[in-house]
């Protein structure tokens, strides 16, 4: 498969990937292949696990104690599901946005500097004996968090919106704010991958065609999934589309060819309204 | 027809409403009346008290003798007996608490929390004479051997005891709080490579604070107020002193021991009204505080 700006970089392969809560066997062998800088979107059925397949991408799904998985996911070639692989660090690269949007009770400037004060700033310092280079922790100063700030809100079409009001609690913005306020959040650990989990599901029409544009422009930086049970969604802003029913990857492809011309039959069912 | 019935049955629904409405409010009128009835009633009774004894001596006497032939009316000793003894017992229970709440709201798997939940709610059950036998037969012992005071009885042995006995309050309460915090801004933070320990630090304490804030005020609240086991643990004796290790009185210990001698209407029977007022008035405070602490926080975090 071509990536749309004809240069095909995987940047996630998903290969036999197996997952079960306690006996209930929620994805069975989904294999695919994720480009870099392209939306991809999940689609199927309420209860197909697409949210749990999403959350594998950033092992949310460790958090629930009866999770067994099987089978490998490469991001960049590392296989993410290794035990050697740290989940905390594995989400610093593979940010994530929720469904119902998430702001932390603080103000709108707490949730941006959230993460950057926790993880800090990493710096290359030379030891200035052995002149060996390597990597330290520190904390960010308040100019570096004001910029992080400023950068991110901006990145996230918001910060016109709340420039002025940055001290204010982030629980008076509007929803559609709220979660454009939650992708600013994400950005701030600067991922590489970020996942959507139906982000545009409890907001009207006109907040979802913001977000909608921002996710189109996101594009250029960053890898796209995201999981949404809005067909014209995935149409207008994924590059390619993958269909899930209860478990299966049943199709996946260019989102033009998928949505016109589907192979399979179970596609063409739900993409027409014969299927829940 | 059917919209003459459609409109009885709406009146019906606003007379019931409006009655659930009526009682309810007639509760909180209630409370807040008895309340302010409590109070008149402290302050009725006191204030020949301090007609007869007077404000300064009643607050600067170092000695509190109702009943001695030249009577002493410095509630001092009682004060220090209840600051000591309920203001060292917070400051052993408070980190402790905060660490079983966090023990048992985020770390605990649901088997261990299954048993210690229940266990935490009996022992905040357990009649305070109780945890008092406790202090006055094996605690004691514990500090005498560590400590070596010079009274087995000492504020210590109240202190600690009354530590044990706000813990199980102040976790039930706080952990319900931390509980509360919904899970999705817990995923927000997991979602943002913090650690677990960074979350509960970061995300969830704040969030569930107004929780732990209140779990703590009614905690000293009930230190401040409880009496059997202080009485039992602390050995009674009203002198004015700072030392944890020396016997004290408290306020409620004086209370309850001067009582049966009081004669009605007599300076003495009045003097315990003072005493009860001043206790009140304590409590009253405490609570204040931790209301302005909770309204401080949320005005800049909500
Ligand atoms: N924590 C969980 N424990 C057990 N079963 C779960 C859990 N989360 C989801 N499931 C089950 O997994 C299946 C897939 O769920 P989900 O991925 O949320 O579906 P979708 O996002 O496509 O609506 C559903 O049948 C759901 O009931
Ligand atoms: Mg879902």
């Amino acid at each position: 498969m071509k990536n749309i700006s004809g240069d095909q970089i995987s940047k996630i392969q998903v290969k036999d990937l197996n997952l079960w809560f306690d006996t209930k066997h929620v994805l069975k062998d989904v294999s695919i292949e994720i480009y870099e800088k392209e939306i991809t979107a999940i689609i199927g059925p309420s209860g197909c696990g697409k949210s749990t397949f999403l959350r594998c991408l950033n092992r949310m799904n460790d958090l629930i104690p009866s999770t067994k998985i099987e089978g490998e996911i490469l991001l960049d070639g590392k296989n993410i599901l290794e035990n050697d692989i740290d989940p905390v660090d594995l989400r610093k690269d593979v940010g994530m946005v929720f469904q119902k949007p998430n702001p932390f009770p603080k103000s709108i400037y707490e949730n941006i500097v959230f993460a950057p004060k926790i993880h800090g700033i990493e710096e290359i310092k030379k030891d200035p004996k052995t002149g060996k280079e390597k990597i330290v922790r520190r904390k960010p100063t308040k100019e570096e968090l004001d910029q992080i700030v400023e950068k991110c809100l901006k990145r996230a079409a918001l910060w016109n919106e709340v420039k002025d009001r940055l001290n204010k609690s982030a629980y008076d913005l509007s929803g559609g704010q709220q979660q454009r306020l939650c992708i600013a959040r994400t950005m701030s650990i600067e991922p590489e991958v970020i996942l959507f989990d139906e982000p545009c599901s409890a907001l009207d029409p006109i907040a979802t065609a913001k977000i909608e544009d921002l996710l189109v422009d996101l594009r250029k930086d960053y890898t796209v999934v995201i999981v949404t049970h809005n067909m014209q969604q995935a149409a207008r802003v994924a590059d390619r589309t993958a269909f899930f029913y209860m478990g299966d990857l049943v199709e996946y492809g260019p989102t033009k060819r998928l949505f016109e011309k589907p192979e399979k039959e179970l596609t063409e069912q739900y993409l027409t309204g014969r299927m829940g | 027809m059917d919209t003459k019935i459609y409109k009885r049955e709406n009146r019906a629904r606003r007379y019931a409403e409006g009655g659930i409405t009526g009682i309810l409010g007639a509760c909180g009128i209630l409370s807040v009346l008895i309340l302010a009835l409590v109070f008149i009633f402290l302050i009725t009774n006191s204030i020949p008290f301090f007609q007869s004894v007077g404000l300064v001596n009643f607050f600067t006497g170092t000695q509190w003798d109702p009943f001695a032939s030249e009577a002493m009316w410095g509630v001092l000793p009682l004060l220090t007996g209840t600051i000591l003894v309920s203001f060292v017992g917070a400051i052993i229970a408070i980190p402790i608490g905060l660490g079983c709440t966090i023990y048992l709201s985020e770390l605990a798997d649901s088997k261990v929390k299954k048993i210690l939940k229940p266990a935490i709610e009996i022992l905040a059950g357990v009649p305070s004479v109780i945890y008092g036998l406790f202090a006055a037969l094996v605690l004691s012992n514990w500090i005498m051997e560590i400590f070596d005071p010079s009274y087995r009885l000492n504020a210590l042995n109240g202190a600690i005891i009354l530590a044990i006995m706000m813990i199980p309050i102040q976790v039930s309460v706080s952990e319900e709080a931390m509980n509360a915090v919904p899970r999705n801004l817990r995923e927000a933070s997991y979602a943002m490579g913090a650690t677990r320990w960074e979350t509960i630090k970061s995300v969830i304490i704040p969030a569930a604070l107004p929780g732990i804030i209140a779990s703590i005020a009614l905690a000293i609240g009930r230190a401040v107020g409880e009496t059997m086991a202080v009485l039992m643990a602390t050995g009674n004796a009203s002198q004015f002193s700072f030392d944890i290790l020396t016997s004290v009185r408290t306020m409620t210990a004086a209370l309850a021991i001067d009582v049966p001698e009081a004669a009605i209407g007599s300076l003495q029977y009045q003097g315990l009204f003072a005493v009860g007022l001043l206790l009140f008035i304590i409590t009253f405070v405490i609570n204040l505080i931790a209301d302005m602490v909770l309204s401080k926080y949320q005005e800049t975090y909500k």
